[in-house]
């Protein structure tokens, strides 16, 4: 999984059956000391996650199909918790 | 999934059986602020994306779900065309209020 932060949401009204009602979000992947890493992903959003939030997703078909509660829905990003904190022991 | 840009599209009549009838778009991934990110790509379309038209795409085996039953051989498939995506303002740091001017 990877940590990450919400930066904005996407609208789309022709797309596959199979996301019908589910949220969809763009989340900009973080380094540990929150900096931007990498382009930004798109995820369906399976925990009611706001702008701005830090969550974390995954990054996979099977898992994000599952995150979605959706078989074989055509998906490969899904947020599957927002983070509280995150603790780094030196 | 990513966001994209459908820059072109690919005919290949000698091909894969299942690939028939599936439309290939090629591909140019953007970032969020629409700048081109990354290599272009090949993907299956399942949802009538034109060319110019802002896409978002999903990788692996996934790719192939809309074509069940069919066994597409894809690892890239468009599955969805965006009508807009607004970026959430990033919070300004409050500067402290200026003191009070005695």
């Amino acid at each position: 999984m990877q940590i990450a932060r919400v930066i904005g949401t996407v609208v789309s009204t022709q797309k596959h059956r199979k996301f019908e009602g589910a949220k969809l979000l763009l989340v900009q992947p973080l380094t540990l000391d929150d900096e931007p890493r990498g382009v930004a992903l798109l995820a369906v959003d399976a925990v009611g996650a706001g702008e701005h939030e830090k969550v974390l997703i995954v990054i996979e078909g099977r898992a994000a199909g599952e995150a979605l509660g959706v078989k074989a829905a055509p998906v490969d990003a899904a947020i599957i918790g927002i983070v509280d904190q995150v603790d780094l022991h030196e | 999934m990513q966001l994209a840009k459908v820059v072109g599209d690919v005919v290949v009549t000698h091909k894969d059986p299942n690939l028939s009838g599936v439309t290939l778009l090629v591909l140019q991934p953007i970032a969020a602020d629409g700048t081109a990110f990354g290599r272009t790509l090949v993907a299956v379309d399942s949802v009538g994306a034109g060319p110019g038209e802002t896409v978002f795409f999903v990788r692996g085996k996934e790719a192939s779900f809309p074509f069940y039953p069919v066994e597409v051989p894809a690892d890239a498939g468009v599955v969805g065309i965006v009508d807009h995506y607004d970026l959430a303002p990033v919070p300004k740091r409050r500067k402290p209020a200026a003191p009070p001017v005695r």
